[in-house]
């Protein structure tokens, strides 16, 4: 079964001395009645579609349907690649990859919804970008991805994952907070050390809005993906670093969720507040839909 | 959220922006084309609530033409789908429209045939690309699609859901969950009949012997 809380998950790890990934591919395979072997392949092709999404902006100028947005990816591999960056290889090109999934997301293109559509960049970005830098094999990411779904599935049994209900703090805060356990894992982190990452990511976003410019998966999305992939490296790194969270796992998601709920409506997705009210934002608003 | 799986949280793979906008979208599309049946030839989306107001940039349209033409969620040509509607002659249009007390995802297909049947359908996108089909023809109703599906239309008249219950039951498939809609006494009345596990074609033929039954359609997505 599933656990219901982080401190259900980090007893069960340390009972059974598991991961969680494994823990979470044997919830699984008892809730769907389906086998590990399968569920492990489904999972090979979720890898391999956040694999192509992360990758085409970062080569071709991808343009949103409304026109808004596109080829801020572009841009960002071209600068890592020609350029020396401030914040390093790996900051920036999870950057260049988040951004280049929101795009792709933006511009009817495959994605994954991780946890939603608006959050798709945060985890494909994370994971294939320190994937590459711990020398991971296929079989790991994909261990990855579980451990990064069994955090999600927490935060969304005690919370919500959606923005309309719990402001971008619900969607692209969890997307971080499920990547940031997720590559605490790959680096040998224990699960609480996963889920400590969680929560000081969770933390660092709370009361963030949903307020998408024109109502539209796009402005400010993409640039809050990419923040979101540098908030979870982060936070991998700090609690990695030995840095503990003085806020337990559990405790940061019931914050995030009673911050949500007490969001007035406008902020969250409906497009009445935040940047989506803006002088721009509603000149944009126009540009798309009209007068 | 009750029960669900790690790939509610790490997926569904999908066709972007917006899980309710456009996969929820496409959904609604493909469940409207199955119980209307082929030969579709002219679809009006009557579009309500935040679909009416945002359909154009989160290619809700193309979504919803897409799922016509019985395409998953999934399927890059997603985004070609008027071309590909216009290359086989359908005709649509989208009519911005308040249909009153319903979900802000909201649409109702009305659906010309060939034959000029015409078939009314109403349903939500209720996030992550979850849908809900609240009418169909003017019948009140509720359900998702999420399990297999079988929708039968009949006449109101006794014995005839124990015959088609017992069809079921011949072919070895457990009910999940079972209602039965009807415009009015002895009127037309809709079965929504959710199983758990797959159902083939065989089940349409066995219970469409059953004499007061006009129709039956399978949902398996």
């Amino acid at each position: 079964m599933f656990p219901k809380s982080g401190k259900e998950l980090m007893e069960v790890c340390e009972k059974s001395q598991c991961k969680i990934w494994e823990h979470t591919l044997k919830s699984e395979a008892h809730l769907s009645e389906v086998e590990e072997e399968q569920i492990l392949k489904n999972m090979r092709d979720v890898l391999n579609t956040m694999k192509s999404s992360a990758t085409e902006g970062l080569h071709n100028k991808v343009i949103s349907v409304s026109g808004l947005i596109g080829g801020d990816a572009y841009k960002m591999n071209e600068y890592i690649e020609t350029k020396e960056t401030l914040t390093g290889n790996v900051m920036a090109t999870a950057m260049a990859r988040a951004l280049s999934s929101s795009e792709v997301n933006a511009s009817m293109g495959k994605i994954v919804a991780c946890p939603t559509a608006g959050s798709c960049g945060i985890l494909p970005s994370v994971l294939i970008t320190a994937g590459e830098k711990l020398k991971k094999t296929e079989d790991e990411m994909v261990q990855a991805l579980l451990t990064a779904s069994g955090v999600g599935h927490i935060i969304a049994t005690n919370a919500t994952v959606s923005g309309a209900e719990g402001g971008c703090q619900a969607e692209c805060g969890s997307a971080a907070a499920m990547a940031a356990a997720a590559v605490v894992e790959m680096m040998g982190g224990t699960p609480k050390q996963s889920l400590d990452a969680g929560a000081i990511v969770i933390k660092c976003v709370l009361g963030l809005v949903c307020d998408p410019v024109a109502g539209l998966v796009e402005i400010p999305c993409a640039k809050r993906n990419a923040m979101g992939a540098v908030n979870a490296l982060a936070a991998a790194d700090m609690v990695m670093g030995g840095v503990e969270s003085y806020i337990p796992f559990d405790d940061a998601v019931s914050a995030m969720y009673k911050v949500g709920k007490s969001l007035p409506s406008e902020l969250r997705e409906t497009a009445l507040g935040g940047v989506a009210i803006t002088e721009a934002g509603q000149r944009m608003n126009e540009e798309v839909f009209g007068g | 959220m009750s029960e669900f799986s790690i790939f509610d949280i790490v997926g569904p793979i999908m066709i972007g922006p917006s899980s309710s906008h456009t996969a929820g979208a496409a959904r609604l599309g493909k469940v409207a084309r199955i119980i209307s049946g082929d030969h579709i030839k002219e679809v009006d989306f009557l579009l309500h609530g935040s679909f009416g107001k945002t359909y154009k940039g989160h290619g809700t349209d193309k979504a919803l033409v897409a799922g016509i033409l019985g395409m998953d969620p999934w399927d890059e040509n997603l985004r070609h789908s008027f071309t590909i509607a216009e290359k086989k002659g359908i005709k649509f249009q989208f009519i911005e429209r308040d249909l009153g007390d319903v979900h802000p995802n909201t649409v109702r297909f009305i659906l010309k045939k060939e034959n000029d049947e015409m078939v009314v359908i109403m349903g939500s996108s209720i996030g992550g690309g979850n849908i809900i089909i609240t009418e169909i023809d003017g019948i009140p109703m509720e359900f998702t699609g999420s399990y297999p599906t079988i929708i039968s239309v009949h006449r109101d008249m006794p014995g005839v859901i124990t015959q088609i219950t017992n069809a079921i039951s011949n072919e070895n498939i457990n009910i999940a969950q079972m209602k039965v809609f009807r415009e009015k006494k002895g009127g037309k009345a809709i079965m929504i009949i959710e199983t758990d596990s797959e159902i083939n074609n065989d089940i349409i033929d066995s219970i469409s012997k059953v004499d007061a039954v006009d129709d039956v359609k399978i949902i398996n997505i």
